[in-house]
């Protein structure tokens, strides 16, 4: 591990004690940060200088500190995770940084995620368009044996590069629209590229893309900047899928809108 | 006052017992299901498997966690995988093969029916996964790809890259949310259960917090399952997520419901060393490294040359000296203990000398680099991206750390605890694994629990007990709030100079030191004492600023952290009082010549399970006693 000197940082960062109140950035000086620290450890020793002298800690989301919830959640220096190359904010270590550096936090902003308290923000619409659609209705106890599905290899690992979304919200944070094409793609690729999910796909799709709508995500005008930030490397092609899909569905809810004589 | 420890444990033939259970379970009519409501606490792989088939059957279930999805719940960091008997390699696998190795695993303290369902229901378990779109590895000619783990000399374990836990739980998830849409589960996240609440014997409701708001919520059902996780946070430094904590359980065990076996610790020999006192969490590399990676350490003492310099004939590949027949694979509590051994001796690398290294170079020669990538890709960038090494080029340094706990609340065959109403799933009940849990059987355990056991034993319960109309305006209610209340503005009222996690450090060097991977009397009773002085201390000069009205984090954690400290020293008095080593409790004065676990098991084939008896009274130890009709109890070797 490195054998660098700690450094002192100075930090920005957004509080706000509530979804109601104003918020604004504070100033705030960390000592000793170490290289091999995380960045959460580094807020978690100013927490503690905080807390000792009798101050309201920074709210924060986070669990796992390994990459894979998706809980951890700030725009550092205007940011996504940082912005470094497939990482979250909780793999984000001090070795970046520099000694004297200033760092700005913030809570993601999106009109979809409203700000819970300083950096935590409340994400459950990213559950709610899940709800919509995304899952395959198979019901405990009736399914075939594994192998009777056979998925060649390559459709196996597309399915799981899609799969692999922490739904951590990144990419509608970056989106200049505060689209969540992204996220939401790569459920209906996954399913769509799977025989078994295949089945429901146009009207997964439908049913996703409405629900999205309707929570206050934007839509996507394919700037690509969620690909950039995605930690998990999720690809722009997923939601090139599920417009696919959505076409399909929305061609045949059409049709039979028709054929049943509608207006 | 006494606990009925009656196992449930249905007569017959071992292999016929789950079936014949079954079908003498009495049923509730579909019509008469919608009547019922289940509170599942938790929406990890065992409360999102339960949460999503009991509403498939028609209950209506109530879901809490403390995160903000359920998809965030602790399940979703494992990494390697997940064990069935399936035997698709045909390397001679079976049903009656993965008992024997979680039986044998867990050093014979486990119960022989117990696991032996869980075998059974094993393969149901991936097709179900496969059927809701988990993307399981596969080969090239479409079939699922298995691999192996510490324990087994079968390949039997399946796996989605490094990230089994997070597919699985996903699947699970999308279960779930596909009953949210239909009305059919009321999902409530950023809740924390802070009591349970019995009324005339049974659990018939919970008080939870809002993480949010602070405002303590009721919520009344007909049963109560509790899904909530392992404790092995009470160590401070593991490798669970930050919120993993003890307190549901532990509020439980405070009504009556029995704690078994709560110094059953897993320590995984595979973690990243810890490298600073601010460290938050230690990393685990994924056992599967294993199948590939060779562990370790100089023959020479306090050897300062890069691990490169070394030549083959000054490296001591220790557990393949010492155990030919399962090398590299050895189970988890003889690798870590291995480690130690030679740590202690003086072996140890990196700049504390807590370390061994893993090593791919051999692999990577053989293999290619590629495909070593293919297999571990993901591991790897995780490691240099903590460590800031390569293993590609030079070997990981890892050292044991705590990863799981086989402990929990006492259930009965059903997954019943002591107190009727209370079900217990998951890493949370102390049912499988014994005294040492082999890998990829943990996700096995929460599914099979949740998606395959629960559905049929609750409703058992549910038909079989006559349950009167309760509110949550019934003084049970009433009581509980109050009293969660009252705990609140003790600790927001302290006002002292310490924050909680200075507290939580030094109650996870007593556990570490002492009720680690070596136990001994002199070392128990020092952590005995000193924790109590410890929690003496936390009510008098803990600093927990803020108030209850809003999102405090500091609140959360304080009353997560005093229940630790009570915990800690229930752990240090079961170990103290099992005579024996076994699994992952190693009592230094109980040993082999060759330093394996000398089991006693004249004496303690059994689960011990406390009672609570009050803030100052000592709790009861009682115990099961586990019948072997299946197996012999045998030493255990891997050599
Ligand atoms: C890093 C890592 C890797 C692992 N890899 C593997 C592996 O490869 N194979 C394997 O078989 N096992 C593995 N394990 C073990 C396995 O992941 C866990 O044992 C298992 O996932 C536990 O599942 P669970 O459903 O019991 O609990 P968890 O997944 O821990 O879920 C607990 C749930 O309870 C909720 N909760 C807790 N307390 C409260 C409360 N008071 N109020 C409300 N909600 C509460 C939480 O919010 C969460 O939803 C690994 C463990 C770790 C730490
Ligand atoms: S697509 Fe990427 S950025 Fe968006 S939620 Fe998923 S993991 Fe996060
Ligand atoms: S804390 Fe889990 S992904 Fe960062």
């Amino acid at each position: 591990m490195s054998s660098a000197q700690n450094m002192t940082l100075n930090l920005k960062i957004w509080r706000q004690n509530n979804n109601s109140s104003e918020g604004k950035l504070v100033d705030y000086r960390v000592e000793n940060v170490s290289p091999d620290m995380s960045f959460l450890e580094m807020i978690d020793v100013l927490n503690n200088q905080l807390v000792r002298k009798g101050e309201d800690p920074v709210a924060f989301d986070h669990d796992c500190r390994e990459g894979i919830c998706g809980m951890c959640s700030m725009m550092i220096n205007g940011k996504a995770h940082g912005g470094y190359k497939n990482t979250t904010t909780c793999q984000v270590h001090m070795r970046l940084y520099k000694d004297g550096d200033t760092i700005v936090i913030e809570p993601f902003r999106a009109a979809a995620f409203p700000v819970v308290k300083d950096l935590a923000v409340d994400r459950s619409a990213i559950d709610k368009v899940m709800a919509a659609g995304g899952y395959i209705s198979a019901n405990t106890g009736n399914a075939p044996d594994a192998n009777s599905i056979l998925i060649p290899k390559p459709v196996a690992e597309e399915a799981m590069d899609a799969a692999a979304c922490i739904g951590c919200g990144a990419c509608v944070a970056s989106c200049p629209n505060g689209s969540g094409m992204l996220f939401m793609g790569a459920k209906v690729s996954q399913l769509a590229l799977l025989p078994q999910g295949s089945v429901e796909s146009p009207k997964r799709a439908l049913n996703m893309v409405y629900t999205h709508d309707n929570l206050g995500f934007g839509n996507c005008t394919t700037h690509a900047e969620c690909e950039a930030t995605c930690p998990k490397g999720i690809s722009i092609e997923h939601i090139a899928r599920m417009n696919r899909e959505y076409l399909k569905a929305a061609f045949t809810y059409h049709e039979k809108k028709r054929s049943e004589g509608a207006g | 006052m006494s606990f009925n420890l009656d196992s449930k444990i249905p007569s017959g033939p071992l292999a016929e017992k789950w079936d014949k259970h079954k079908f003498e379970s009495k049923r509730v009519n579909p019509a008469n299901k919608r009547k019922y409501t289940v509170i599942v606490v938790g929406t990890g792989l065992a409360g999102g498997s339960a949460a999503a088939t009991l509403a498939e059957l028609g209950y209506n279930v109530l879901s809490f966690c403390i995160q903000d999805s359920p998809r965030r719940a602790h399940s979703i960091a494992a990494q390697g995988g997940i064990n069935a008997a399936k035997n698709y390699p045909n390397d001679g696998d079976s049903i009656r093969n993965l008992f024997y190795d979680t039986i044998k695993g867990g050093d014979y303290r486990a119960r022989e029916a117990n696991v032996y369902r869980l075998a059974q229901v094993s393969n149901n378990i991936i097709d179900q996964m496969v059927s809701q779109g988990v993307p399981f590895a596969r080969e090239y000619g479409g079939y699922l790809d298995n691999r192996s783990f510490g324990g087994a000399q079968v390949s039997r374990t399946f796996y989605a890259r490094g990230q089994t836990g997070q597919q699985l739980l996903l699947g699970a998830y999308s279960g779930m949310m596909k009953m949210v849409a239909k009305g059919k589960i009321k999902q409530f996240s950023r809740r924390e259960m802070m009591d349970l609440v019995v009324i005339n014997g049974k659990a018939r409701g919970i008080i939870v917090r809002n993480l949010i708001t602070g405002e303590l919520e009721r919520y009344a059902a007909d049963a109560v399952l509790l899904c909530t996780g392992g404790y092995g946070n009470v160590f401070y430094l593991s490798t669970n997520a930050q919120a993993s904590n003890a307190s549901a359980s532990w509020r439980c065990y405070k009504r009556g419901a029995g704690f078994a076996n709560p110094c059953f610790t897993q320590i995984h020999p595979t973690c990243i060393p810890v490298h600073g006192d601010y460290q938050s969490k230690l990393t685990l590399m994924s056992e599967s490294l294993r199948n590939d990676g060779r562990v370790w350490v100089p023959k020479k003492k306090n050897d300062e040359r890069r691990p490169e310099d070394i030549p083959e004939d000054e490296r001591d590949y220790y557990l393949e000296r010492i155990y030919p027949s399962f090398g590299n694979l050895a189970p988890r509590d003889v690798s870590s203990r291995q480690a130690k051994f030679r740590c202690d001796e003086g072996h140890g690398v990196g700049s504390t000398k807590q370390a061994v290294y893993l090593d791919f170079r051999d692999a990577i020669k053989r293999d290619g680099q590629e495909t070593i990538a293919g297999r571990y890709g993901n591991l790897f960038e995780m490691y240099e991206r903590i460590t800031g090494e390569n293993p590609y080029k030079t070997p990981m340094m890892i050292y044991p750390a705590v990863h799981y706990t086989m402990g929990g609340l006492w259930v009965d065959y059903n997954l019943q605890s002591t107190i009727p109403g209370l079900h217990v799933l998951g890493e949370a009940n102390f049912s499988d694994h014994g005294a040492n849990r082999l890998g990829a059987s943990a996700l096995m355990q929460g599914l099979a629990d949740g998606y395959f056991v629960i559905p049929y034993t609750l409703s058992n319960y549910l038909a079989s007990s006559p349950l009167e109309k309760v509110t949550v305006e019934d003084n049970a209610f009433k009581d509980a709030e109050q009293a969660v209340k009252l705990q609140t503005s003790k600790l927001l009222g302290i006002k002292g100079k310490i924050p909680v996690s200075e507290f939580h450090r030094k109650l996870g060097h007593y556990m570490w030191d002492y009720v680690g991977m070596g136990r001994n009397e002199a070392g128990l009773k020092k952590a005995i004492d000193g924790i109590r002085k410890l929690r003496e201390e936390f009510w008098h000069d803990v600093n927990v600023p803020g108030e209850t009205g809003n999102f405090n984090i500091e609140l959360h954690k304080a009353t997560r952290v005093a229940d630790f400290l009570e915990l800690g020293e229930l752990m240090a008095l079961d170990a103290l009082e099992r005579n024996e080593s076994c699994g992952g409790h190693f009592r230094e004065e109980y040993q082999t010549q060759d330093n394996e676990a000398k089991r006693d098991d004249e004496q303690y084939a059994h689960a011990a399970v406390w009672e609570y008896t009050g803030q100052n009274s000592s709790p009861i130890r009682h115990k099961e006693e586990l019948v072997f009709e299946n197996v012999k109890l045998a030493t255990r070797s891997y050599k």
